[in-house]
């Protein structure tokens, strides 16, 4: 068994003055004091990685600065995925006893490090270099192919799709350390600047600065434990040339894995955790996990479904969209979040249950997929 | 359309055409150019030209770009197109293309070099 012990999150925005490592060890501390550990409890660390700071050997320069000499150590690389990737691996490594207690951390000064410019850049790099890359694309550009085709299959439209702006939105305002504080409306949506159409402005992720790490333990450290129950991954292509159709992407194979894994159905998930890089990428996560009927994840959203006191609460921090994108710690706020509402932590944001949640993380385009159940044991 | 190994220049070596592989072993093609078909392994695909015939499968207009390069033609219509030989690349077209339409690619400069570019096909 394994436990997501503790968790730490910093405010995403600007975090003046802040380098990668300075965000990577604050959010640390605050995950392994919010587990009620030591540093020298730490004997594994699982990190992400930097684009404002590359290295090849993140973890352990990570240890050296925060000052921790574990058994084991490396750093994870799957994109968006890379927060639950690192979970799930987490969760196999103290199961079978080759540690027993992990540090995932990521931490990134994105927004304050570089110009948007060389992050926009750095992040078309996922890209074919020699098919894709030269005809000049974005991230948001790859999402804006996937989307349109999309909407041409489902019927979805662009006002269908600012409903999951709104819905982060709503949800930032209730968390102080969400990017943004302002509440936004479909006409707000729909009028924000073209990037990558059918995207505008307001169906992207920001790029922040923030940090977020958490603890996965053998055992429980506190009265309340939330347990991994099961997850499971798909890989389906890298490039979004290559993907299969709509009808075959990675998330459809990862929670059919993850459901046989954990030994649940969707039927019993009470909160969800799911990876929200655009509007687009929210709408079709949810209904290829099955979270929504193929086409009607909006019409969800506008009928409460998804908000805090709805039937399946989802991403009540925010979510990218709203608390913020800092890279990899971006998803990890999902799960962070996830652990203070099974924990009962959330003050404010709390929902009324949180027994069994279901998380999704998506990386590249569509392109690597983790899903996951975690169980609350009292 | 003849086959060949020798490695036929494409747009993304600067020649004005469009190449994909063909595996003799299992029948299967492929876009992106390697050395083994990675649906069976074998060596050496052949070689073909591809027509520049196709149909609009997705379409993104690009309206902010991240260099000065691409910013200098912003907005740019970014398109997948599944070819009549059937395989998808991902191409520049006209920006009021949409999906489904029937298409042909020339070769249009951008950003310092010659790239495919579709417009919908005359009848």
């Amino acid at each position: 068994m394994s436990f997501i012990t503790g968790v730490g999150l910093t405010a995403y925005g600007r975090h003046e003055g802040s380098s990668s490592l300075d965000l990577m060890s604050k959010a640390a501390s605050l995950a392994i004091a919010d587990a009620g550990l030591k540093r020298s409890d730490i004997d594994g660390i699982l990190c992400g990685y930097s684009t404002v700071a590359p290295h090849i050997m993140l973890a352990t320069v990570f240890a050296e600065h925060f000052g921790i000499r574990p058994n084991y150590a490396h750093a994870v690389q799957v994109g968006g995925a890379t927060g639950l990737a690192m979970t799930m691996l987490a969760h196999h490594l103290v199961e079978s006893r080759v540690v027993r207690h992990v540090l995932a951390v990521s931490g990134e000064n994105r927004l304050t490090g570089q110009s948007r410019d060389a992050s926009i850049l750095a992040l078309a790099q996922v890209g074919h270099p020699d098919y894709e890359v030269p005809l000049g694309p974005t991230i948001p550009a790859y999402y804006g192919l996937v989307a349109s085709r999309y909407m041409h299959e489902y019927g979805v439209t662009q006002e269908d799709l600012a409903e999951f702006a709104i819905l982060m939105r709503a949800h930032a305002l209730t968390h102080p350390g969400a990017q943004f504080h302002d509440a936004i409306t479909v006409a707000d949506v729909m009028a924000s600047k073209p990037v990558a159409l059918p995207l505008k402005l307001l169906d992207c992720c920001p790029v922040s600065d923030g940090g977020a790490a958490f603890v996965v333990s053998r055992e429980r450290t506190g009265e309340i434990g939330v347990r991994v129950l099961g997850s499971a991954q798909a890989h389906t292509h890298q490039h979004v040339t290559a993907a299969p159709a709509l009808s075959g992407l990675g998330a459809e194979i990862a929670i059919a894995r993850a459901k046989e894994a954990a030994g649940v159905a969707i039927s019993d998930v009470r909160y969800a955790a799911v990876y929200d890089s655009f509007t687009i990428t929210l709408a079709m996560l949810l209904e290829d996990l099955g979270l929504a009927g193929r086409g009607e994840a909006a019409s969800r959203v506008r009928s409460g479904y998804f908000s805090r006191d709805g039937k399946m609460p989802l991403n009540t921090h925010g979510g990218l969209l709203s608390y913020g994108h800092c890279g990899v710690g971006g998803a990890m706020a999902h799960l962070v979040e996830t652990q203070l509402q099974m924990t009962g932590r959330a003050g404010n944001r709390q929902v009324r249950d949180a027994s069994i949640a279901l998380l999704h993380g998506d990386g590249g385009v569509l392109s690597s997929h983790v899903s996951m159940f975690l169980e609350r044991v009292r | 359309m003849s086959g060949n190994k020798q490695g036929l220049a494409d747009w993304t070596a600067g020649a004005e055409a469009i190449v994909y592989q063909f595996c003799a072993a299992c029948g299967s093609l492929q876009y992106f150019r390697r050395s083994f078909c990675c649906v069976c392994g074998a060596p050496d695909p052949d070689e073909r030209c591809a027509s520049g015939e196709g149909t609009v499968y997705a379409t993104s207009l690009v309206c902010r770009a991240a260099t000065p390069e691409t910013r200098a033609h912003v907005p740019y219509n970014i398109v997948l197109v599944d070819t009549v030989e059937g395989f998808r690349m991902m191409a520049l077209g006209d920006n009021d293309l949409s999906i489904g339409d029937r298409v042909t690619a020339r070769f249009a400069p951008f950003a310092g070099r010659l790239v495919p570019y579709f417009a919908r096909t005359k009848s």
